[in-house]
């Protein structure tokens, strides 16, 4: 029975860990966000606090922390209390699998499951439950339509990104994410499987509610969204549960498609982080760069073009995995 | 007590008293919220019997699909407005008292029958035995399980659609 | 250490609370609730047996994955009755639905 007590253990050190290095990347992922748009906008963004504004998000956390945890007077206290804790633990629990580089005695990788891509599919997914905890909870139509909307888009995109997920783990032959990692020391598999990347690319800008697909924020039509009510503290672990998974599902994206931690001369784990910031760059560029997409027009993106492809894709990956290459 | 068994017991409670919430509660919100740590708790079970794959399909389909679609359907019919219905029928105590004997026929059956324990060491319940296993020895469940799948598909979309 | 009579015994009491919830539930979704924790029951039934009756097969997980599958199945359809249902008739309790043709 040691593996069980691994696995336990695996969970509670990623949680203990990552509640700390989740909380100083996403300060730091906030931080990115408004120089990046300050730079794409001709603006000098945050610049006072520290130097050159690198402590202003932790000026905003300490002030976050201070203020009034407020119930709307008809929500759901529970309900309301329990999606704060849901959205970050689940996107937390994404990090188990993610291989970060390698040391001389293995990948550094907090439990390398063999079911490991399907574990990574399986949490990302419960993130919804909680945005749709939220949205009911507060009692108020704009939170429950963003809610709404997120568990429609969210759904929709986790089958494109499962498809992507299944045509990787068939060309490495494996659901582990260390066994994907070492299948790419030749080739990466952004270079043999470049629709694949694409569409989890998309998709899981889609599933993290970034513009050109944050519907479920939209604040011209919506105010916040789902978390609209939320406030202090209860606001930022929502803001640390969206850049935690964005982190994620970009980690993700390195290893599957990225090489992982493999690269030349500089040590594993400088690439890892390396590989996962250019990412992380590309869907800030997309977020700055794109106007929003309308709800019907996300839904059908999703259903009539991004899954067909994905099938096809996956239809014709698996026909060279078996023909060809034997 | 070994670590196993406490582990075994702390889910079987969390699994058993979420249902409990999921069957009793007045609030339908409130039942379709508390399947989360039901399903996630029969998870941990799934774990301690080794069925790691099972377990990583129940995660995805239970608590991250099915749960959702739960969710959805209420509020799309009454969940932004009409949670005061009476959601429990005259039935109460005649179904208390059949679940009751079910419980108890289910529970006697399970502890007086002597089960035949198999030996041998457990094979590791890997993906890809399991994948061979579909494909090979169990190819006719899976494909018929496919085309029940595609037939639920489109059955669901037909009742779905307005017809106008 | 549980052996399988304590999965048995966790699983007949996890059946018996769905089977309390279809038969006294008036709300479609609720009844639809209790379906699936009663296939919950089965599953761990299934992958119980798997582990210490016959561990060379595999056919309780096999099995446990299929109902799985087609819980999935029935949860969308019997949604898409529900919302079908809703629309015309307004109402999502058991005992209301009570025409056959509208």
């Amino acid at each position: 029975m040691g593996w069980m007590w691994d696995v336990l253990r695996a969970v509670a050190g990623t949680i203990i860990i990552f509640s700390a290095v989740a909380f100083i990347g996403v300060m730091f992922g906030v931080l990115l966000e408004r120089k990046i748009s300050a730079w794409m906008q001709s603006r000098l963004g945050p610049k006072h606090v520290g130097p050159q504004g690198l402590l202003q998000t932790l000026a905003d956390t300490i002030k976050l922390m201070q203020k009034e945890n407020i119930v709307p007077r008809r929500a759901d206290p529970l309900i309301f209390a329990s999606a704060v804790i849901v959205v970050p633990l689940a996107a937390l629990l994404d990090y188990v699998v993610i291989p970060f580089g390698a040391t001389r005695w293995g990948p550094l990788i907090f439990r390398d499951l063999n079911i490991g891509v399907l574990y990574f599919a399986a949490t990302s997914s419960l993130v919804v439950v909680g945005i749709l905890m939220a949205g009911w909870g507060s009692n108020n139509k704009y939170a429950l339509l963003g809610g709404m909307r997120s568990a429609a888009q969210m759904v929709t995109y986790e089958i494109p990104i499962g498809l992507a997920l299944v045509t990787v783990a068939l060309m490495a032959g494996s659901l582990s994410t260390v066994t994907i990692v070492n299948g790419q020391a030749r080739l990466w598999y952004m270079v043999t499987q470049p629709v694949a990347f694409l569409i989890f690319l998309v998709a899981a800008t889609a599933e993290v509610n970034r513009i050109p697909f944050d519907l479920v924020e939209a604040e011209s039509e919506l105010v916040a969204g789902y978390h609209s009510e939320y406030t202090g503290f209860r606001f930022a672990l929502f803001q640390m549960g969206e850049y935690a998974e964005t982190f994620a599902m970009a980690a993700m994206a390195v290893t599957l498609f990225l090489g992982g931690w493999r690269g030349p001369v500089l040590p594993p784990v400088l690439w890892f982080v390396i590989k996962l910031y250019a990412l992380i760059f590309v869907f800030m560029w997309v977020r700055w760069t794109y106007p929003r997409f309308r709800i019907d027009q996300m839904l059908n993106f999703s259903w009539k073009i991004l899954i067909p492809v994905s099938v096809l894709n996956l239809v014709v990956t698996a026909f060279f995995v078996v023909v060809v290459r034997r | 007590m070994t670590g196993e068994a406490i582990v075994f017991y702390v889910l079987a409670a969390v699994t058993l008293g979420s249902a409990l919430v999921v069957v009793t509660s007045g609030n339908i919100v409130h039942s379709a919220a508390a399947l989360v740590p039901a399903f996630l708790g029969v998870t941990g079970l799934y774990i301690l019997l080794n069925a790691e794959f099972v377990a990583g399909i129940q995660v995805l389909i239970y608590a991250g699909a099915i749960t959702v679609l739960i969710l959805f359907a209420i509020m799309l019919t009454e969940g932004g407005t009409g949670l005061g219905g009476r959601q429990r029928n005259e039935q109460a105590l005649v179904g208390a008292a059949v679940a009751a004997a079910m419980a108890a026929l289910l529970v006697v059956v399970a502890t007086r029958t002597g089960w035949t324990a198999g030996g041998g060491a457990l094979p590791p319940y890997t993906p890809g035995a399991i994948g061979q296993s579909f494909l090979g020895q169990n190819i006719l469940v899976f494909e018929g399980t496919s085309i029940v799948l595609l037939v639920s598909l489109m059955g669901a979309i037909l009742i779905a659609r307005r017809e106008d | 250490m549980p052996g399988l009579t304590h999965y048995l015994v966790v699983s007949a009491l996890l059946f018996a609370l769905g089977l309390f919830a279809v038969v006294t539930r008036r709300n479609t979704v609720a009844i639809l609730m209790g379906v699936e924790l009663m296939l919950n029951a089965a599953n761990i039934n299934l992958v119980a047996f798997n582990k210490y009756v016959a561990p060379g097969a595999m056919q309780g997980q096999i099995f446990a994955l299929i109902v799985i599958t087609l819980a999935a199945c029935e949860a969308a359809v019997g949604l898409a009755l529900v919302l079908a249902a809703y629309r015309t008739l307004e109402t999502v309790y058991v005992d209301e639905i009570n025409v056959m043709k509208w």
